[in-house]
């Protein structure tokens, strides 16, 4: 027995409402969710552009190295000075070559070279803290290999360490020496373990990632934390933020600009 | 014929020239063959025909075992995990890690097909319950043979994020 055209068709149109509307006739007979999924946590910080203030005026080098500290114990960062082990400890001819930092003080004139004479002398004695700039430009994201370095489209530029290859290029990209290369294993030097987070291995390059697993838990940056007040964090995009308020109201500085890499962390002088 | 046109950089021959094929040493090769495929696979004779039996785990821990016995189930069927576990980890990497790469919120959490919600953390989430890593991990990875590279950062320990802020 065939079919006649008149059959054809309504067979055919049945076929393609049926098939355009499954999905939605299964949601409507059995509700809720069929597949696993990935989402985002409740109260996670969202931005278009993190960006960073440090207040000279407010940080003295008590608070600077208690930032840094903090920065270094939520992040499981080494300290090649004092090992767990004193059978571990290094030649030190080699710890400060070897040294790992995110977040650490400088002088004016190591942070801002060529810079000094255009500054007034009491600032030159300040510790200004440093950290990855999180370029707009970022060379190191240019110069990487593998995509173990990227930009995130809310401005941070981040670490894969899964694909990080140790290559160093982007350390070489880098004009503010915030990459670290582990040249050894860091786990005998980390002291106080933190649980939430890993550490490194040897054979891959580090460096302050803004917090993004913090931001993603709804927490502000460590370092910010730690500063009481110091240090400013925010959305700059956002008219609104504490970032955009304070850049209104005072004149600061960025590192090297001239170098046109867009760095997204000011400081007031 | 073709052979009668057998030709080098002097000109023609009538006939091919004969080489006489033959085995040179050829008792010291055979014995040598012999050594080197006994020398090779020498690690294989004291195995041969045994069997090595399926590792015995003790997956209790002492999480494990206080939760009522409702909520002792993994993220997904305990077959799936076993088969998938290895692609869930890695897809929960780059999602994690990657995820704001091109525009997409950063994703943390997983859900579960009926709605329940866990961090994506190999140190917060699964060794959690899972504390017992030689037991849990360990025991199976060696019986197959594997050697995952997850624990040369990640630790084996963890609190969730939340409780060590």
């Amino acid at each position: 027995m065939g079919i006649d055209r008149r059959e054809f068709i309504r067979i055919a149109g049945l076929s393609t409402l049926l098939g355009l509307s499954g999905k939605g006739a299964f949601e409507l007979l059995r509700p809720g969710q069929v597949e696993a999924a990935m989402e985002q946590a409740p109260g996670a910080l969202e931005g278009k552009r993190w960006a960073m203030v440090v207040n000279m005026q407010k940080l003295d080098d008590a608070t600077a190295s208690k930032c840094a500290e903090a920065c270094h114990r939520v992040h499981n960062v080494p300290d090649f000075h004092s090992p767990k082990d004193p059978k571990d400890a290094l030649d030190p001819a080699v710890i400060n070559r070897y040294e790992i930092k995110w977040l650490w003080a400088e002088h004016f004139h190591n942070a801002f070279p060529g810079e000094e004479q255009e500054m007034p002398e009491k600032i030159k004695t300040l510790p200004f803290l440093l950290l990855c700039n999180h370029c707009n430009n970022p060379p190191c994201v240019r110069v990487c290999p593998t995509k173990a370095t990227f930009r995130r489209d809310d401005g941070i530029v981040m670490m894969d360490m899964h694909r990080c290859i140790g290559c160093r290029f982007c350390m070489a990209g880098c004009p503010y020496s915030a990459r670290s290369f582990n040249w050894r294993d860091p786990r005998p030097f980390v002291k106080d373990v933190f649980p939430g987070y890993p550490t490194r291995e040897i054979g891959v390059v580090e460096k302050c990632t803004f917090c993004a697993e913090r931001l993603a838990q709804g927490l502000m940056p460590a370092c910010v934390e730690a500063s009481r007040g110091a240090l400013v964090f925010g959305d700059l995009l956002d008219e609104k933020s504490k970032v955009r308020e304070t850049l209104k109201k005072y004149f600061t500085i960025r590192r090297k600009t001239h170098l046109g890499t867009n760095p997204q962390v000011y400081y007031i002088v | 014929m073709a052979d009668n046109n057998y030709k080098n950089e002097f000109g023609f021959f009538a006939e091919r020239p004969k080489v006489e094929k033959k085995f040179y040493d050829r008792n010291k090769v055979i014995a040598g063959l012999v050594i080197f495929l006994a020398l090779v696979t020498l690690p294989l004779w004291p195995n041969l025909g045994k069997t090595i039996p399926a590792p015995q785990r003790q997956l209790d821990t002492p999480v494990i075992q206080k939760m009522a016995e409702k909520d002792r189930q993994c993220l997904m069927p305990t077959e799936w995990m076993r088969a998938n576990h290895m692609q869930m980890l890695v897809d929960w990497r780059d999602t994690v890690v990657r995820s704001q790469e091109q525009g997409a919120p950063s994703v943390r959490e997983f859900v579960t097909p009926d709605g329940r919600r866990y961090l994506a953390s190999l140190t917060n989430t699964c060794m959690d319950c899972h504390s017992n890593k030689v037991q849990f991990c360990d025991q199976c990875h060696n019986y197959a043979a594997v050697v995952p590279n997850c624990w040369g950062c990640h630790l084996e320990t963890g609190k969730k994020l939340a409780e060590a802020k």
